[in-house]
Formats: C-alpha cells, structure tokens, sequence
C-alpha cells in the first residue's frame, strides 16, 4: 500500500478527503501509481500528467522522502519508504502555477 | 412564474445568479469549483437543468463539468458511480481529453500556425473557451478551443472529437490574439441545422453547411489595416464577437478588434457599421432578443487601454442595426471606471421587456430589465468575470 497526498484541488475534484491509500504489487513508479490513482479516480485523468503523452503537466510536481522526484524518469522506482507505505508519494501544484 | 438564471465565469470560479420575472431580487450562489478558471458556462436550450462548465487552470489543466439538475451539483461526465459501472466495465475519464483529429480518415494532418511574430508553431491544446450546446439535444455540444478548432460531443460531455475541416481552412495562417489563439463563437441555427459559424481570434469568421464537415472562410469586407501585412486578407484577422437574432440568421453582427459590422447575406460580405461610437474598439456584441435590428456593443478606448473611453462606462445601443447608436449610462459608473468587458461577458434575456446583462474584469455584474435604459448592479466584487450566460425560466 501507497499513500498519496493530492493538491487540495485535485482532492476537491476526486472528493477525498486527506490522503489516498493505493494497493501496489511488485515495483512501484510514478507512473504505475499514477496509472493506479486515475483508474480509481477517473476525473483526474489529464489533470497531472497528459492524456496522451503521459508527460507530467509543466505546473505539477512530484516529491517523496524530502526529495524533488519531478525529473526522474516516470519509469523510476519510487523509494522503499513510499513502496512500503512509511512515508507519502506528494503531488504538488508548482508555486507558480495559479 | 418566470425566472432568470445568470451563468457566470470567472477568473477563480463560477457564480450563479437567479431572480424572477421581475429581475429586481437576486441570489448569488457560489462560488462553484473555487479557485479555477471558468471560461464559460452554459445550459442546454432544450434541457435547461442541463449545463455544461469549462473549469480550467494552470496547474491542473482542463476539466469538463455537467450539471443536470440546473447547478446544484456538478461532475465531470462519464465519472459518475453509474458511469464506472458500464458495459465494458472500465471508467474512461476522457471528459477533458481534446485531442486533434489527425487521422486520414476524418482529420487534416497537424500542421504548424503562425505565432505573433509570423514564425510557425505546433498546434497545442490549452484550454477549452466556449461551450455551445445543441439546439435540440441536451447531449450534444460543441467546445470552442485554444489552440483553435472545434471539438463536438454527442454523449453529453464524455467524450469529443474534433470537427477538423475547420483547421482546413488555411489554418496554418491563423495566429493568437493577445489572449491567445482561441475559438471563442459558435453559432447554431434551428432553421438551419446544417450551417454554423465559428469566429476565431485571430483568424476570422468561419461557416459550415455541412453541419461541420467542411469550413470556408466567411470575411469579405474586414479589413486590419494596422495588424495584416495584406489588409483584407481571406483569413487572420481578429475577430472578437459574432452574433445574431434567431429569427433572421442571415443576419450577423461582429464586433471586430477594431471595427464594428454587419452581414446581410449569412456572412458572405461584410460592411462597416461604427458609426458615431467613441470608439469600434470591444469585445461583446449582442442583439435585443425581441427586436433584431436593435443591437448592443461596449465601447472599449484600443487594443491597448482595455478599458472604457473617458472613464465613462456606457453600453451603446442601435436600433437600427448599426450607424446610429445611443449611449446608455443610467447606473453605470460616469468617473474613474476603467474596467473590460470581454467577448463572452454580455447578454440578453428572453422576458418582455428585455433585459441585458454583462460582467466586467472588475468583478461587476450589472443588468437591465427594460432593454439597456437603466442599469442595477446585481453584484460588485465577483473575481474579474469572463463570461456572463443566461437561462431563460419560462
């Protein structure tokens, strides 16, 4: 299990509240929990990353483990803290972004 | 008893105003999705508990919102609970996926469009500007977007495909305006339900009477002397507004960056119709719901001062569809006003007498009840509006 910490927006339009529990198996990306979090919440989808090209949208950012994982390769491993649960997967508007 | 139902858009959410017949009592409910863009929202004319809402934003991009039950509650389409539970058992989440039609079976090949400067640029979908919904089926409905083109859905806002004959009328030389290269009018006509016209900053008036397969420029008679190498170029020039009076659709009025004018023959030619205005510069134009010579537009001082002439807000009115207009400022701030009005910010109601609204980047929204000759504001300190629509409640 994962925990995601969506963007007060983002959970306003997938209607959480607080953080979002995924069931993962085996190795865990960005990617594979992206493609988890917008199967469960299909309203998200296109709202992080694109519909087609699957890119992060320019304005969202990714941080886990007090680390800056926005430009790491989607296909990248995420940290055992996240895999395990211990610590939170944060998708995070960009300051700049409004 | 009738009623008036107000759709508005803003920069950081939607607000929707209703009142009775007599347009004096108004409630403002919102703001709706709080925090993002609303381009435009607007109702279904044959289902109006059906509206549709373009949410947008920087951060999160584009989202597409339906209500069914006149804006109390939203989602976006196809994600409901019984959504998720069709027959093929997988939730889709493509209400907001606007991807251009490139195939060669119904698309125009994806080519560049000139950027301000005259250099060419790919084609990027940004954001959706304009809703329009069918005439006469609550699920179909058409999107306006940036980078333009014309996307059409007919499962209520599930899914879209674009109508890209649109691009095939000699898109590569279409270019932004300053807010960007937009598809921002949609005309539909029940008398004609083959023939649409689109209006696009800035590439021109557009029509269709194929019922959107194929498009052919419609601007003969625009002329940009200052913003066009070739002034009365066949397509570029920035249009910002078209309209016209259901009852005579060959009859078209634009507001144009600069320049006001009229077609008699569905677009084919177009003719000057500023007249004495202070200035032909403006966004909105509208027509009077139950006289269509008599026409509004707002006054804007140029392309770069996006606010009133002289401080002075005033709607000019003609009721002989152009030339001659009156100023209309009861209630309307006379000193120190230097708000805009953009393209989708004005509107006229269907009740007798015609009332006339319009919302201003200042966070205003002022209507008339008696056809524009006085003004109440309905409500002063919205965000800055982008788009203003009303629902007629008969």
């Amino acid at each position: 299990m994962i925990r995601v910490v969506l963007p007060q927006h983002l959970r306003i339009l997938a209607r959480v509240n607080g953080e979002v529990e995924l069931d993962v198996t085996g190795s865990v990306t960005i990617d594979s929990a992206l493609d988890l979090l917008e199967t469960r919440y299909p309203m998200l989808r296109g709202t992080i990353r694109d519909h087609v090209t699957k890119c992060r949208r320019p304005f969202i950012r990714f941080f886990a483990c007090e680390r800056d994982l926005s430009h790491v390769a989607m296909d990248t491993p995420l940290p055992e803290a996240v895999v395990t649960g211990t610590e939170p997967l944060l998708i995070v508007g960009a300051m700049a972004g409004g | 008893m009738s009623g008036v139902r107000l759709l508005v858009g803003t920069k950081k959410g939607a607000f929707i105003l209703t009142s009775d017949g007599k347009r004096k009592q108004w409630t403002v409910d919102g703001p709706h999705f709080g925090g993002w863009e609303l381009y435009h929202l607007k109702g279904s004319p044959a289902d109006p508990n059906r509206i549709y809402a373009s949410q947008s934003s920087s951060w999160f991009g584009q989202v597409i919102q339906r209500s069914d039950d006149g804006g109390k509650t939203w989602n976006p389409p196809g994600t409901k609970p019984e959504d998720l539970m069709g027959a093929d058992g997988m939730p889709k989440g493509e209400s907001n996926m606007f991807v251009y039609d490139a195939s060669a079976e119904t698309g125009q090949p994806l080519t560049t469009h000139q950027h301000y400067d005259g250099s060419q640029r790919p084609w990027e979908f940004k954001r959706v500007w304009h809703l329009e919904p069918s005439l006469t089926d609550p699920d179909t409905v058409y999107a306006g977007v940036e980078d333009a083109a014309i996307f059409k859905s007919t499962d209520g806002g599930k899914t879209w495909l674009e109508l890209a004959g649109l691009r095939g009328a000699k898109g590569p030389l279409w270019q932004p305006g300053a807010g960007g290269m937009c598809l921002h009018t949609i005309l539909l006509n029940c008398g004609q339900p083959d023939r649409m016209f689109v209006a696009i900053s800035a590439a021109g008036a557009f029509r269709s009477d194929d019922a959107g397969r194929t498009w052919k420029p419609v601007n003969k008679g625009l002329v940009s002397k200052y913003e066009l190498p070739d002034p009365d170029a066949e397509v570029g020039h920035c249009v910002h507004c078209i309209t016209m009076h259901p009852a005579r659709p060959n009859v078209l009025f634009m507001q144009k960056h600069w320049n006001v004018l009229r077609s008699d023959d569905g677009g084919a030619s177009w003719r000057e119709i500023s007249g004495n205005l202070p200035s032909d510069f403006g966004f909105p134009i509208a027509v009077h719901a139950h006289e269509p010579n008599t026409v509004y537009v707002v006054p804007i001082k140029s392309d770069s001062e996006h606010y009133p002439p002289e401080g002075k807000l005033r709607v000019y009115r003609s009721k002989v569809g152009g030339n001659e207009w009156e100023a209309l400022t009861k209630g309307l701030p006379q000193q120190n006003c230097y708000v805009n009005i953009l393209r989708d910010a004005m509107v006229v109601d269907q009740l007798d007498p015609c009332g006339i609204y319009f919302g201003t980047t200042g966070g205003q929204v002022y209507g008339s009840a008696d056809g524009g000759d006085s003004w109440t504001p309905i409500v002063r300190d919205l965000p800055a509006v982008l788009s203003v629509e009303m629902q007629t409640l008969l």
